[in-house]
C-alpha cells in the first residue's frame, strides 16, 4: 500500500498508457507527463503568488489580499483574467519579433529545466545521464531571453535592466555551477536521480543529505545565494529595480506577455529550488528513516514549498543591493569561497571515513568564512560610503 | 560575524509575521466597507445648509446674503436670491435662496464659507461617500440635497453645534427682549395719545415695529 502510494502517479501513467497500442505508448507517456508538469507548476505558481502576497502582507503587518474568495485565494485567478484582458502594447520602435519571442523563450527554457528534475521515486520525465548539465544549459538560456526583452524594447530602462540581468546572472551562474560541482565530485554522477539515490540512506535514522556535511552546508549556502541572484529575487532584484528602472527589462511589456515573464520568473524559482533540494536536501528522500512511509513526491514538494517560503521571507526582509555591492559580493566573496569549498570537498573525498575529516573540513571552512567576512567587511568598498560633498 | 545582520533581520520579520496573527495591536488594518472608525469630531468634507424646525423650506437659516458665494476661493457656490421674504428664526423678515448650488467637484473643503457666514447657516458635513457615476449632475449639490437639520448638525459636530445653538439662543433672547420692550413702548404710546397711527399692525405682528423701533 505504502509502495503504491509512493508510486501512484507512475502507476497511473502506466495504466493510462496501457490502453494505447504499443507503438504509441512511449510518446503518449512522455506527452502526458509533460502536460502534468505544464499544468502543475503554473498552479503552484498561482498558489505561490497568493502565498507571497499574504506572507509579505503579514510581514508588514497587513492583511494581504482578502477580497476575492475565502482568504483571497482566488486572487491569482482574478490577476490572470486581468492580465489576459489587458491591452498588449508593443512599442512602435521595438524589435517586434524579438519583443514577442522573449517571454516565450523564457517560459519554454524554464519549463525545459523541469524535464530532468526528479519529483519523486521514479518520477523524472527524462532520466538523463548529464541531467545537471542539461539543467544548467536551460538555466543559462533564460539569460538570453531576459536580454532579448531588454534589448528589443528599445527603451533605456529596459536595456539597463537587461544589462544588469546579464552581468548579475553570468556572475552568479559561475557560483551556481561551481557549488554544484562539489556535489558531483562526491556523488560521482551528473544524473539527478542518481544524486538523490546517493543521499537516500540513513545512519541512526538520520539521512545522508549533503547539507549535513561541512562542504555541503557551505555549498548549499553559496548555491542558495547564487540561486536567489539567478532568479532575480530580492535582495538581488536589480534587473527589475522598480525604484530605479521602472520595471527593468520588462518595462515595455503589458498584458499576458508581462504575465508570462512573471510566470517564468516564478517557475525558475521553483526549478532552482527543486535543483537545490535534489543536490543538497536529498531530493524526494524523507528527513528521518521512520518517515519513509510518506510518499516521496510529498517530500519533494514539501521541500520545494519550504524553499519558496524562505524566498518570500527573504524578500520581505532584505533591501535591494547596489550594483557594485552585488558584483563585489559575487566575485570577491562568494566565488573564492566556492572555490575553497571545491578544495575542501576534494579533501573530504580523499580523507576517508572517520571523524578527522569532519573536524578538518569544518575548521577550514569556518576559518575562511570568519576571515573573509572580517577582511571583506573592513575593505573600503564594503564599508558604508561617505560622501565628501554631500554632508 | 558575516551574515549576522541578515539573520537578525529575518528574525524581526518573522516576529512581525507571527505577531500579526496573535496581536491586534500589530495588525492595524480596518477593513473599510465592513468596519469603520467613527470620524473624529472635527472631520470636515463639504459644506451643507442647516435648517431649524422640521421643514427644510421654512426653517432654512440661509438668508441669501451671498457672502459665502463671494468669499469662496474656488467659486463653487451659486446662489439665487428670492424676490420675496420670509421670517427667519428670530422672526425677522429675510430673503431666502431660491437656488443654492455647491459644486463639490470644485469645492476644496477650506471652510471659508463657514467662517464668513453671519447666520450660522452653512456648516461642514462629514459625509464622504459621495462617489457617483455622473460627474457633472451627480457632483452638483442643490439646495434640497444640501439642506440638513440642526439635529443632524448636533449629531455630527456636538460641541460645535452646542456652541452655535447657545449663540443663537442668546441672540434670539436679545431680539425677543428688544421686541418685548418695543411692543411695550408701542403699547404705552398707543395708550397715551389715543388711536392716531393705525398703519403698521396689519402687515406683520410684533417684530416689525421692533425693527422699526430700534
Amino acid at each position: 500500500m505504502i509502495e503504491k502510494m509512493d508510486q501512484i502517479f507512475v502507476l497511473l501513467l502506466h495504466w493510462l498508457v496501457s490502453y494505447l497500442p504499443a507503438s504509441l505508448q512511449a510518446a503518449a507517456s512522455t506527452l502526458l507527463s509533460v502536460v502534468v508538469i505544464v499544468c502543475l507548476f503554473p498552479a503552484l505558481f498561482a498558489f505561490a503568488v497568493w502565498m507571497e502576497r499574504k506572507g509579505l502582507g503579514r510581514i508588514q503587518n497587513r492583511l494581504g489580499p482578502n477580497r476575492v474568495g475565502p482568504f483571497g485565494l482566488f486572487q491569482p485567478i482574478a490577476d490572470g483574467i486581468k492580465s489576459l484582458t489587458k491591452e498588449d502594447v508593443v512599442p512602435l520602435i521595438a524589435d517586434a519579433p524579438i519583443h514577442f519571442l522573449a517571454p516565450v523563450v523564457l517560459v519554454v527554457a524554464v519549463f525545459m529545466g523541469f524535464a530532468v528534475l526528479p519529483m519523486g521515486r521514479n518520477m523524472v520525465l527524462v532520466d538523463m545521464d548529464a541531467g545537471l548539465l542539461f539543467y544548467f544549459a536551460m538555466g543559462a538560456t533564460t539569460e538570453v531571453s531576459v536580454f532579448m526583452a531588454g534589448w528589443s524594447s528599445r527603451n533605456k530602462y529596459s536595456l539597463l535592466g537587461g544589462m544588469r540581468a546579464i552581468a548579475q546572472m553570468i556572475s552568479y551562474e559561475v557560483v551556481l555551477l561551481l557549488s554544484s560541482v562539489s556535489v558531483v565530485m562526491i556523488a560521482g554522477t551528473l544524473s539527478l536521480p542518481k544524486i538523490v539515490e546517493a543521499q537516500n540512506h540513513y545512519t541512526w535514522g538520520l539521512p545522508h543529505w549533503y547539507i549535513f556535511t561541512p562542504w555541503g552546508l557551505a555549498g548549499f549556502v553559496m548555491f542558495a545565494i547564487a540561486a536567489t541572484a539567478e532568479t532575480n529575487r530580492s535582495p538581488f532584484d536589480l534587473p527589475e529595480g522598480e525604484s530605479e528602472l521602472v520595471a527593468g527589462y520588462f518595462t515595455e511589456y503589458s498584458g499576458f506577455k508581462f504575465a508570462l515573464f512573471f510566470l517564468g520568473e516564478y517557475l525558475a524559482m521553483f526549478s532552482i529550488s527543486g535543483i537545490a533540494t535534489t543536490l543538497f536536501l536529498g531530493g524526494w528522500s524523507a528527513p528521518f528513516s521512520f518517515l519513509t512511509w510518506i510518499p516521496s513526491w510529498i517530500w519533494f514538494f514539501a521541500k520545494l514549498e519550504m524553499f519558496i517560503i524562505v524566498f518570500i521571507w527573504m524578500r520581505g526582509t532584505l533591501p535591494r543591493l547596489r550594483q557594485d555591492q552585488l558584483m563585489n559580493f559575487a566575485w570577491k566573496f562568494v566565488l573564492p569561497f566556492t572555490l575553497l569549498n571545491l578544495f575542501v570537498t576534494a579533501l573530504w573525498r580523499f580523507m576517508g571515513e572517520g571523524w578527522e575529516r569532519w573536524v578538518f573540513c569544518s575548521a577550514i571552512l569556518l576559518a575562511a568564512y570568519v576571515v573573509m567576512g572580517r577582511v571583506g567587511m573592513n575593505r573600503e568598498n564594503f564599508r558604508p560610503r561617505s560622501y565628501r560633498y554631500a554632508e | 560575524m558575516l551574515g549576522e545582520g541578515i539573520l537578525k533581520g529575518m528574525a524581526e520579520t518573522a516576529r512581525n509575521f507571527v505577531g500579526s496573527f496573535v496581536s491586534a495591536e500589530r495588525l492595524t488594518t480596518v477593513q473599510y466597507p465592513e468596519e469603520r472608525i467613527a470620524p473624529i469630531e472635527n472631520t470636515r468634507v463639504f459644506p451643507f445648509l442647516v435648517y431649524d424646525t422640521a421643514d427644510p423650506e421654512a426653517g432654512l437659516r440661509c438668508v441669501a446674503c451671498q457672502i459665502c458665494e463671494k468669499e469662496c476661493p474656488p467659486k463653487c457656490i451659486f446662489i439665487e436670491k428670492s424676490k420675496d421674504k420670509k421670517p427667519d428664526f428670530v422672526g425677522k423678515q429675510q430673503f431666502y435662496p431660491t437656488r443654492f448650488d455647491i459644486d463639490i467637484s470644485v469645492c476644496m473643503s477650506c471652510q471659508i464659507c463657514v467662517e464668513v457666514c453671519p447666520f450660522e447657516a452653512i456648516k461642514m458635513d462629514t459625509q464622504f461617500e459621495l462617489a457617483t457615476d455622473d460627474r457633472f449632475g451627480g457632483l452638483l449639490m442643490d439646495r434640497k440635497e444640501l439642506s440638513k437639520s440642526n439635529e443632524y448638525y448636533h449629531h455630527i459636530h456636538p460641541t460645535e453645534a452646542a456652541e452655535v445653538d447657545a449663540r443663537l439662543d442668546e441672540e434670539k433672547a436679545k431680539a425677543d427682549a428688544k421686541a418685548k420692550a418695543a411692543a411695550e413702548a408701542a403699547a404705552k404710546a398707543a395708550a397715551a395719545p389715543a388711536a392716531v397711527p393705525p398703519a403698521a399692525p396689519p402687515v406683520a405682528a410684533p417684530p416689525k415695529p421692533a425693527g422699526e423701533g430700534s
